[in-house]
């Protein structure tokens, strides 16, 4: 009932914008606010638990587990520590934040150009001839995207370089291609949502 | 030697770097660290030579291994590091579009930033914010920052640092919550944006310090997206560019652009030639076409040229893989798992 409720005022306040509707829109906004703030710490506390257990119980790669319960230590405690200022420059919390999880986040990011070369290497093969045109696709947009590909093709009448034919490719098959697709996932979840809104959708309660 | 110490010594030398790299960064003496134009010439014909070299030995039938494919890879994005040649960048429509939309803004205008993105992102999402807030400091427009990420307004700051470290932006004087402010971050994805719609104090009732929103003169009178003359969203995912555009631009009127990684610029298109999007700065590119049009060169624009180079060896071994696909008879079997 609570899902019907509010889903069907959302949709409502949009068509009409006033009173009682725009109130309950306000109410129902807050309350999303805060339920995910909630979330949030119930998702950080989870962790720990799930955690913790693992150590505990020195179950399969309780090691990293220990990992995870330091580092969350690590940057918690310096937050609460450092008061309301905790985030300005200089501070520990700053520090850490700049120089270990800055550089590891995008280390990790940034293997990802390794994955994408050998992937590449190993599985972009003109077989047919649609992965031959989607090959030549990549060809133009991943060298007309970098200043090489108009270096590289400077010789050819403006209006013909490769930095022209990749932003052809984007503006017109892809974002043709990409419409598609937000169409076709538009429809779906408006389907989705009505079925949650009647009640004939419960998955999201638990339920089958 | 067992494959524990291998895995040891590989983890020693990658924190011995790690260690050189901070301290160079810190001293600072990392960055004049550069080879000469000729040297740089010279580093590129012999990585040529070598990728032609591996394409002869893949017509003879002698397949590379994949962690030759991680060596050139690394090469390429970290060689051009110290080079000191340049590249002509050329201006794409989407990229003029934002700036000529920036251009037409006159001074004292407010412009809000979402920063909607994490550490992850940064590489390509920073140099774009760097940039980005040092044009709208510089050129008198009042900036308005927030995120629906929760180390979006972290990240601001860091930005925010850049930007006024800049001696042009620092002989402004410009003070904050005056002239800038962070309001910080706020959870609840697009229900912020649809709140911030008819009251941006309710979701933001304190900033970034702490400051009470009222207390703040740059957005005392600021009550919705109505007060808001220009948005610009950083975005690396959900909740993001999309979301703004299907709340913020279509329901409110909000006009905005958007600096997205390159991964997501493609999804945006369909926006930007619909209208709803007014300019788009796609990856590391696009924030190197901004700072040439704002004649602001930084982070964007230096690293493109490692950029070209990673391009360039994927292509490379994409022609290698082929090469040896139709050398092979096109079998279906997978390359690089030999060794």
């Amino acid at each position: 009932m609570i899902t019907g409720i509010v889903g069907a005022v959302f949709v409502l306040q949009y068509f009409i914008p006033h009173w009682p509707f725009s109130k309950m829109n306000a109410w129902f906004s807050d309350w999303f606010s805060i339920v995910a703030a909630f979330a949030i710490w119930l998702g950080a506390l989870n962790l720990m638990k799930i955690s913790a257990q693992k150590v505990v119980g020195r179950k399969e790669d309780w090691g990293y587990a220990l990992v995870i319960i330091f580092s969350f230590l690590l940057i918690v405690i310096p937050g609460f520590a450092g008061g309301q200022g905790y985030r300005e420059a200089g501070t520990f919390f700053s520090w850490l934040y700049e120089w270990a999880y800055t550089p590891l986040s995008s280390t990790m990011f940034a293997i990802l150009a390794f994955f994408v070369a050998s992937a590449s290497y190993r599985a972009f093969r003109a077989r047919n001839l649609e992965a031959s045109l989607l090959l030549i696709a990549a060809f133009f947009v991943m060298l007309g995207r970098v200043p090489v590909g108009d270096i590289l093709t400077g010789f050819m009448p403006v209006g013909w370089r490769l930095s022209d034919l990749a932003s052809w490719v984007m503006n017109y098959p892809q974002a043709a291609g990409q419409r598609a697709i937000m169409i076709g996932i538009a429809l779906g979840l408006v389907s989705t949502s009505l079925r949650i809104i009647l009640g004939i959708e419960r998955s999201h309660l638990g339920g089958e | 030697m067992s494959e524990r110490a291998k895995e040891i010594l590989v983890v020693g030398l990658i924190l011995i770097l790690s260690i050189i790299v901070y301290l160079g960064k810190v001293g600072g003496w990392i960055g004049a660290l550069a080879f000469s134009p000729a040297v740089s010439i010279v580093v590129i014909i012999l990585i040529f030579l070598a990728l032609v070299w591996m394409l002869v030995r893949t017509l003879r039938g002698q397949l590379l291994d994949r962690r030759i494919v991680f060596l050139f890879v690394a090469l390429a994005v970290v060689l051009p590091f110290f080079m000191s040649i340049t590249q002509e960048i050329k201006i794409s429509p989407e990229v003029q579009q934002l700036y000529d939309a920036l251009e037409s803004l006159p001074p004292g205008s407010k412009v809000l930033v979402s920063f909607d993105y994490d550490p992850p992102s940064a590489p390509e999402l920073q140099p774009m914010a760097e940039s980005f807030l040092r044009y709208c400091l510089l050129n008198d427009l009042k900036v308005i920052i927030m995120g629906l990420w929760p180390q979006g307004p972290q990240q601001a700051d860091l930005a925010l640092q850049a930007a006024l470290a800049d001696p042009r932006v620092q002989q402004k004087n410009l003070e904050y919550g005056v002239d800038y402010v962070n309001l910080g971050f706020q959870a609840g994805n697009e229900f912020v944006i649809q709140r911030m719609g008819a009251n941006i104090e309710s979701m933001f009732p304190r900033d970034y310090t702490g400051s009470a929103y009222r207390d703040l003169p740059l957005v005392r009178n600021v009550k919705n997206f109505s007060n808001i003359d220009y948005a610009f969203n950083l975005s690396a995912g959900y909740p993001g560019t999309q979301e703004w555009v299907q709340v913020a631009v279509d329901r409110y009127g909000l006009w905005m652009g958007a600096g997205n990684t390159a991964v997501q610029a493609p999804m945006m298109y369909a926006y930007v030639n619909a209208g709803q999007l007014e300019g788009l700065l796609g990856g590391m590119n696009g924030a190197a076409e901004f700072e040439l049009l704002t004649g602001l060169p930084g982070k964007g624009t230096k690293y493109m040229l490692s950029q070209s180079f990673a391009h360039m060896v994927v292509i490379a071994f994409v022609i290698i893989g082929n090469a040896a696909f139709l050398t092979s008879g096109r079998k279906k079997q997978p390359l690089g798992q030999g060794k």
